[in-house]
């Protein structure tokens, strides 16, 4: 049978985009091979281990259990979209790094961009909070110990800067 | 990719109904997060959906004319959780649905995707069985109210006939005035994990806070849906708030559930819990109440 | 000095940022998609297999069965060097498909694809016939005479059996007035869960077959594709680009020698073979489900006498690592508690399970539970002091395994036991939780471990490092040994950039192996990474600096033996002038008109030492009875590693430990359906990997004794970390409750077996 497809348009990290969709894409598939966005992992493929997490209008979704032809009208940010204008790395980021918080680095993007919903708040979470808010990304090399240290030490730096 | 043999796109719930009537096969996509799920399982591969994500008219928390809480059936577990209107008025269904899976999940899942899919396990059901929620049901025939009693039918099937959508869950005020509650999701992990048990428990106390006016229970995970103890309500009702009615309330539970042993837990261990969680959930609810334990019965 | 000095991750930006390419980043898109059909029985035989419907779903390009493997070339998969002598090779007892199922899940047939759908639409039509067999399940039972047999040539299913006996255990236990202690222990199969699944791709370049895969160990992959093939060794190129992380299980041949196959069978064409999350679980490797029964016989002032241990090591269907898992927990039995006599027996046993292999810890973890359980309850039997017990019997400083010649040259359990004890607040919280009462109540428990780096003298240990000088005085470093996302590129640079004398950046790690490119070295496992490919950087890196103050003496005139390369410059070391910098000077070389040199050093270093890597620790816990279950209050890892190269990211290994640990502990076990063998719980929500709630903070500390086998003072840290958290928690539940969970993990399921048997809980109908 022929195959069923969608013009979609989107945001996709602050570009104005266009595509063509597979219905049977899911946005990971759309991210990844339309757009080339490998920062968008696949482990698990059912929303389990949260490596294929971007924000959609500022909020954080699996991608694998997203259908692309959702994203029409969508503004979606991933991980390589966090680079500024002359390829400056954000303050998330820099304390991935600085932290220690990134091993084989295979759920770095998905916990990165969960770390990025949680700071747009600009709000103080308690440690609970943050931990909760970080949950849905399974991590198997760092004891998750190393990503809350950068998560809290990021969201208090901003809010150190908004005084 | 998924295989999908053709992806409909309602853009309002009458468009739905009438995808549905037009494409008998099809059936519904809210969210996603079970039926992709089951696409990729081979479950439900090759089928033809009709998706109500687009819908937004179904998504949001009010309070309608008679003070009922309405949740519109695509409104996530975290706008759910967020609302001010959950907080002031069932704040533990709040609590129950933030204990669903993680927060991606919690921003896809649809309360009305938890119930439609007809599973024991879901985060939101025992409470909104604890509550005497109603579903609001439209169709080609029209709309209808169903309590979420009679919803359930069995393990994967509700009372949702062809080419209808589910469009609201309703709290009625004489349910949620007056009523304390707590949920206890019983998981082997505190995050991303599906309930071994669920237990939901709501109690209004009399004025003076000494009696048991009313207590109502719920499990998840104790039968093939979820389901209410009437034993233990009838027990603990009228009953003295204390200690003797939280054990005499929790023991009265194994009288109506019937969870079954399966690899995920044994029956004999979901028992216990059961017990364990309704006498926990149970006081927890009296406290809130402003209720006050006392070890003695009065 | 860059060694010694937490330096931030040379791969760290890119891994931030998205760039770092892993395997499925960099398949291009024309690739055919290869799906594996798996057995859906225990153990018979495939009688036949109807493709028909299956080939005709549009986009199928081919469909092959068991039955079209022609040749049989069977292969061992296990990522152990290769032996040339034939007693000491892997067991070959694998195909690329194979009609002989022997668990469910087993490899039968492949569906060629142009894409995913129409891939797994074909598997779902392929239909097959079997001839069943009766299966086992039981690592016991497996050994029984009568039980169904998996593999001819070894009966009772006994893969291997090995024995140690030290003195005269029947004659010491006649000793008068001894305690006898005695249990069983068990863990079960687990799986590592590394969050990128196993892929890889294939494609053929004339008649090479070219390998891009997610491994740790390219350059057995190469020799294992080639033998599963059947073609010379030479024909085989595989790439290793970064992984999501591997814990053992990429150290193993996985599905590489079928996508060869399978491109080879279309013509060459790129095939890209990405497992699902589901067959990651049930068709890669586990880690091996071991039962330990342990005896001991000790004197009323806790002098040991005697003691005993059988370990029963589940390998699943097919050999992989075999036996050397289990022996290697066997081996560590005389040595943590010596005593004079000790029997041990180590049985390896085949089941229709899943494959086990190697998981980081490599039988320790398995080992740690059953002794310093055991340990435990031999306190709680002679009601001595656990801490106590432990220092008055554990191997002493100067202990020499005449095996290994490992010697213990520190004092580092002390060491290790008294920084534990002072970050986690051991005394005060031992004192306060003693004999308490009531539903919830707290514990604190102790476990050590023993733990040794590389694989010699049992095996080949050599590493081989190359280093290309750039004109602008960097240069290139290559090493065999892998980087899994343990930091081991970052180490390697520090370790360079020390030896030959330039800052930090100009030190340009190749992190991708390729094996018609990278020196010869067999990847990552043992944690022996820094500790071999240490001895090469250093060996070679001092031939690099000699080979540029050769050339620095023909431009300056100044004896070599007054040059030096400090920090990028060459400096006179009689009076410290800088003379020239080593990118001029690296410039002038390779374009000289009089003397051109392309300055490049090359060499092997083969290591013939082995280290103690010892450890310990500490978890806190408070146990809610009623509710069976315990949550990990805090958790504490102490570890004598040796001088640590990078201690941040010496902590962030710990931390990684120490979280598999906690999930080997308390939470993490594969299930198999009785009736048929099937893995009942093979995804990520079933299988109870911890999440960030599960996890206390986690508190890594170290003492740093040099080794001084090692050309940088290190030694192994990438599995330990793993080796005794589940034990401490274990005996810290014990603390709590006066009940021991023998059966490791400590889930709610098996607390609440226990604590009914215990009587702590009473269910009244």
């Amino acid at each position: 049978m022929s195959r069923q497809y969608k013009q979609i348009c989107c945001t996709i990290n602050g570009k104005k985009r266009e595509a063509m969709v597979d219905v049977r894409a899911s946005l990971t598939d759309l991210l990844r091979n339309d757009f080339r966005l490998t920062s968008v992992k696949k482990g698990c493929e059912v929303g389990e281990c949260g490596a294929c997490n971007v924000l959609i209008n500022g909020e954080c979704f699996n991608s694998c259990i997203y259908l692309a032809v959702w994203a029409d009208g969508k503004d979606i940010l991933t991980l390589e979209g966090l680079e500024g204008p002359n390829g400056e790395i954000s303050d998330i980021q820099q304390a991935f790094i600085d932290e220690a918080a990134v091993q084989c680095g295979f759920c770095t993007p998905g916990a990165i961009m969960s770390a990025v919903e949680i700071l747009n708040e600009e709000r103080e979470l308690s440690d609970e909070e943050i931990r909760i808010r970080m949950s849905g990304h399974l991590c198997r090399c760092t004891g998750y110990e190393n990503i809350f240290r950068a998560v809290k030490k990021t969201m208090l730096k901003r809010l150190e800067a908004k005084k | 990719m998924y295989d999908i043999k053709a992806l409909y796109e309602a853009e309002s719930t009458q468009d739905a109904i009438r995808l549905l009537q037009e494409h008998p096969q099809a059936q519904i996509i809210a969210g996603g997060s079970d039926v992709l799920v089951q696409i990729r399982e081979g479950r439900r591969a090759g089928v033809e959906l009709v998706s109500i994500y687009g819908i937004d008219d179904l998504r949001g928390v009010c309070l309608d004319e008679t003070g009922a809480v309405r949740i519109g059936s695509l409104t996530s577990f975290s706008h759910i959780a967020a609302s001010p209107i959950i907080q002031e008025k069932i704040p533990v269904l709040g609590e129950a649905v933030s204990l669903v899976g993680g927060p991606q999940i919690r921003n896809i899942g649809t309360i009305g995707g938890n119930t439609c899919n007809g599973v024991t396990s879901a985060d939101s059901a025992s409470t909104l069985m604890a509550w005497d929620a109603v579903v609001e049901i439209e169709g080609p025939e029209g709309t209808r109210r169903v309590p979420i009693r009679e919803f359930y039918i069995n393990a994967g099937v509700v009372d949702l006939r062809p080419a209808e959508v589910q469009t609201a869950i309703i709290i009625p005020k004489e349910s949620y005035e007056g009523y304390f509650g707590n949920y206890i999701k019983y998981a082997m992990r505190e995050a991303m994990d599906i309930a071994t048990l669920g237990c939901s428990v709501n109690v209004a106390l009399s004025p003076d806070k000494k009696e048991i006016r009313d207590a109502r229970i719920a499990f998840g995970v104790a039968g093939p849906v979820p389901m209410r103890a009437p034993s233990a309500e009838k027990a603990a009702k009228g009953r003295p708030v204390s200690a003797e009615t939280a054990e005499i309330f929790s023991r009265a539970v194994l009288e109506d559930i019937r969870p079954r042993d399966s690899w995920r837990a044994a029956k004999a261990f979901r028992e216990h819990i059961a017990v364990e969680t309704a006498k926990r959930a149970f006081e927890k609810s009296i406290l809130l109440g402003g209720g006050v334990i006392s070890e003695q019965a009065v | 000095m860059y060694a010694g000095q937490s330096v931030k991750r040379v791969d760290a930006l890119d891994k931030v940022t998205g760039r770092t390419r892993y395997t499925d980043d960099l398949c291009d898109r024309r690739a055919y998609i290869a799906r594996v059909l798996h057995s859906t029985i225990a153990n018979g035989k495939v009688l036949r297999i109807d493709t028909a419907e299956a080939e005709k779903v549009p986009g199928v390009v081919k469909i092959l069965t068991c039955f079209d493997l022609t040749e049989k070339h069977y292969f061992a998969t296990a990522g152990h060097p290769w032996s040339t002598d034939p007693s000491h090779q892997d067991v070959a007892d694998r195909l690329i498909l194979t009609d002989r199922v022997r668990f469910y899940g087993d490899d039968i047939a492949a569906v060629v694809a142009e894409d995913e759908v129409a891939a797994a639409q074909a598997l779902r039509l392929i239909k097959v016939e079997y001839e069943e067999y009766p299966f086992v399940l039981d690592v016991q039972k497996a050994m029984e005479d009568g039980a169904p047999l998996l593999h001819e040539n070894y009966p009772n299913n006994i893969l291997k059996h090995t024995q140690i006996r030290n003195g005269d255990y029947e004659k010491a236990i006649q000793e008068p007035g001894l305690i006898k202690v005695e249990g069983w222990y068990e863990t079960p199969p687990v799986q590592h869960c590394h969050i990128e699944n196993f892929i890889c791709y294939a494609e053929m370049e004339g008649n090479r077959i070219n390998v891009v895969s997610s491994t740790q160990i390219p350059h057995i992959v190469r020799r294992v594709v080639a033998q599963a093939l059947g073609i010379e060794w030479g024909r085989v190129r595989v790439v290793k680009p970064y992984i999501g992380g591997g814990f053992g299980n990429k150290q193993d041949v996985l599905y590489e020698p079928l996508c060869a196959w399978l491109s080879m069978q279309t013509g060459g064409h790129l095939v890209k073979l990405d497992m699902t999350r589901e067959e990651t679980f049930a068709c890669s490797r586990t880690r091996h489900s071991i039962r330990n029964h342990i005896v001991s016989w000790l004197r009323p002032d806790g002098t040991f006498v005697a003691r005993k241990l059988e370990a029963f090591s589940d390998q699943g269907a097919y050999s992989s690592h075999g036996h050397s898992i289990c022996a290697k927990g066997a081996g560590a039995f005389p040595q943590l508690y010596p005593c004079p006599n000790v029997e041990v027996d180590a049985y390896t046993v085949y089941t229709n399970k899943p494959v086990a292999g190697a998981m980081r810890g490599y039988g320790i973890p398995q080992a740690m539970w059953a002794v310093e359980s055991h340990t435990e309850d031999i306190v709680t039997a002679l009601g001595m002091d656990p801490l106590e017990f432990r220092r008055k019997n554990l191997m002493p400083v100067g202990y020499v395994d005449g095996f290994s010649k490992n010697e213990m040259y520190a004092d580092s359990f002390n060491q290790c036991l008294d920084k534990a004890m002072a970050a986690i607040d051991y005394e005060r919280k031992f004192k306060e939780y003693q004999n308490q009462t009531g539903d919830v109540r707290k514990g604190i428990g102790i476990a050590v471990f023993w733990y040794n780096t590389a694989v010699w003298p049992i095996s080949l240990e050599s590493s081989s490092c190359r280093m290309v000088l750039n004109q602008d005085g960097s240069f290139q470093l290559q090493v065999a040994e892998t980087e899994i996302g343990q930091g081991a590129d970052t180490a390697f640079a520090q370790m360079a950039a020390d030896v030959v004398g330039v800052p930090l950046e100009k030190v340009h790690v190749v992190s991708c192996q390729d094996t018609d490119v990278t020196p010869f070295g067999t990847g990552a496992y043992a944690s022996r990474q820094t500790y071999v490919a240490g001895f090469s950087i250093r060996q070679t890196g001092l031939l690099l600096k000699e080979r540029i103050l050769d050339y620095a003496h023909e431009l300056t005139r100044m004896p070599v033996f007054n040059l030096d390369i400090v920090d990028g410059n060459i400096v006179r070391t009689t009076d410290g002038r800088v003379l020239m910098s080593l990118a001029d000077l690296a410039e002038e070389a390779l374009y000289s008109l009089s003397d051109s040199r392309h300055i490049t050093a090359e060499s092997t270093y083969q290591i013939k030492s082995n280290a103690y890597s010892f450890g310990c620790t500490i978890a806190e816990v408070e146990v809610d009875i009623p509710m069976c279950r315990a949550k990990l209050l805090n958790v504490v890892n102490c570890h004598d590693a040796g001088k640590l190269i990078n201690p941040s990211l010496a902590e962030a290994q710990v931390h990684g430990g120490m979280s598999m640990g906690i999930g080997f502990g308390m939470s993490e076990k594969m299930m198999f359906d009785p009736k048929t063998g099937r893995m009942l719980n093979n995804n990520l929500l079933d299988y109870k990997l911890s999440t960030f709630l599960d996890h206390p903070r986690l508190q890594a500390e170290f003492v740093q004794n040099p080794e001084p086998t090692s050309a940088f003072g290190t030694k192994a840290l990438g599995e330990p970390p793993a080796c005794s958290v589940a034990p401490a928690i274990r005996n810290a539940i014990l603390h709590a409750t006066g009940v021991g969970i023998n059966e490791a993990p400590a889930n709610p399921h098996n607390l609440f077996r226990a604590f009914t048997e215990a009587g702590l809980i009473h269910d009244e109908r």
